[in-house]
């Protein structure tokens, strides 16, 4: 049957991708069933991308595609040829912060550290694209994430921080 | 928690796509969006053969106002949906249920036609599409057909989808003048799942209730249409009366049951307060004069 549809790709075989993931050119293969989560960890080594649960509710392994947040738990490195993949390794370095990395360390928004990258890509997310007026807002946009340290309160703030910088830097 | 291996054909086109389906005769699934799929995929709930990927089908994701009908593409993206101004304009109750529609990086990947065709009991677009009295097309290798949204709800996670079959755009009709509309949710995290969820559209005529209609979810097996509440509510001015007797009548045509978020006993209790919230609020923008 298998015939009946030309350009089916097997289980077994392994399809070439290629792809931008923080900035740099990227070809591989990969099997069907490799998720863009292993993929960043465990093919390219970028294992700032945590995998917690698995299917789509933790939020921690959130990475940016094409600048939107997305879970990589949820999508197939083999969907991914030709596109652009953000992770958190796209941010500061240890001597220099992201501004918002920078805000949640100032907020002290992290215990443990395993919900902050997705935190990190999703917080990118919401500066993009919403007011972030009210924390009712960013609440409801951090709603995704799940921290089982900091009971979120310190988080907000660093969200609120990082979105009056965001409005500074606009208007200067 | 990884998915067991699937053969993987990336389709150009509707009709490749169909084909692809039919050739796997039920061992296939569409991938969309993959929110609800790629969890059970990764759980092994479900080990399809072959993984069908629509997402690079052309003119497949869109917002059109063709004068009547709301027309939505099968694969456009819950957050194109949510932000749309055709969808701002035309079908307001439609906009405020897709803030209720999962996280912002689930609606930045899940599609409105894979939530339709998921037919989740507790999600928010089945019973919106109940309520508008949306059409689906549906296309398969040897036909194109249109399938209501009151006949396409089977059962919890059954639609009336074939094997071969592949929904490919949404119809929904425009509300008419002076309807007003509420929707009310309970969930546990904003963006999960409803408990309860009520959607009401009231068309006002004169100082009576022309047309209501009245949807749910996360109450029953499907989304359902309190059609009793309805007809007790059309050709009649709102009063007390009239809206205990709807409520009363929402309330036998539910049928809750009890999971981990929540009891029976309690949705039923929770639908009934929404439902009694959403009638007020829906008469309030029709236009009405708040008289209760």
């Amino acid at each position: 049957m298998h015939g009946d549809v030309p350009g089916r790709r097997a289980m077994s075989e392994l399809v070439s991708i290629t792809l931008s993931v923080n900035g740099i050119e990227r070809a591989s293969q990969v099997e069907p069933r490799l998720l863009l989560s292993d993929f960043l960890r465990g093919e390219l080594g970028l294992t700032g991308t945590h995998v917690g649960c698995e299917h789509g509710i933790c939020g921690a392994c959130t990475v940016l595609l094409n600048g939107d947040s997305v879970r990589s738990c949820l999508l197939f490195a083999v969907q991914l040829d030709g596109q652009c993949i953000e992770t958190v390794e796209s941010l500061g370095t240890p001597g220099q912060l992201h501004p918002v990395q920078d805000a949640f360390r100032e907020s002290h928004a992290l215990q443990c550290g395993f919900c902050t990258p997705g935190m990190l890509m999703t917080t990118l997310d919401l500066l993009r694209t919403h007011p972030l007026a009210s924390d009712e807002e960013i609440r409801e946009g951090l709603s995704g994430n799940l921290c089982r340290c900091t009971g979120y309160v310190n988080i907000v703030r660093a969200v609120r921080t990082a979105g009056s910088l965001r409005t500074q830097e606009a208007q200067s | 928690m990884k998915p067991a291996p699937f053969d993987y054909f990336l389709a150009r086109d509707i009709n490749s796509a169909v084909r692809a389906l039919a050739s796997a005769s039920g061992e296939a699934k569409l991938l969309a969006g993959g929110q609800s799929l790629v969890p059970m995929l990764n759980f092994r709930l479900l080990r399809p053969s072959l993984l069908i990927d629509i997402n690079n089908i052309p003119d497949l994701s869109y917002v059109r106002d063709d004068g009547t009908n709301i027309r939505i593409g099968a694969t456009t993206r819950h957050r194109e949906v949510k932000d749309s101004p055709i969808i701002a304009a035309e079908l307001p109750v439609l906009r405020e249920a897709m803030h209720h529609v999962a996280h912002l990086a689930i609606r930045n990947r899940g599609t409105i036609g894979g939530s339709l065709s998921h037919a989740d009991p507790a999600a928010e677009l089945p019973m919106m599409s109940l309520l508008l009295d949306a059409r689906f097309e549906i296309v398969s290798p040897t036909r194109r057909r249109m399938i209501r949204a009151k006949e396409f709800f089977l059962g919890a996670l059954t639609s009336a989808l074939g094997d071969d079959d592949m929904l490919v755009e949404v119809q929904i009709p425009k509300l008419p003048a002076n309807t007003g509309w509420a929707f009310e949710e309970i969930a546990r995290r904003s963006g999960d799942f409803a408990m309860a969820c009520v959607a009401i559209a009231l068309t006002r005529r004169d100082n009576a209730i022309g047309d209501a209609r009245i949807a749910m979810t996360g109450v029953a097996q499907t989304p359902i249409r309190a059609s009793h509440a309805e007809d007790i509510l059309k050709g009649e001015p709102l009063t007390e009366d009239v809206i205990n007797a709807a409520v009363s009548a929402v309330l036998a045509a539910v049928d809750p049951s009890t999971d981990l978020h929540a009891s029976a006993e309690y949705r039923r209790h929770v639908v009934g307060v929404l439902a009694n919230r959403a009638i007020r609020d829906a008469w309030g923008r029709a236009g009405a004069t708040r008289d209760v």
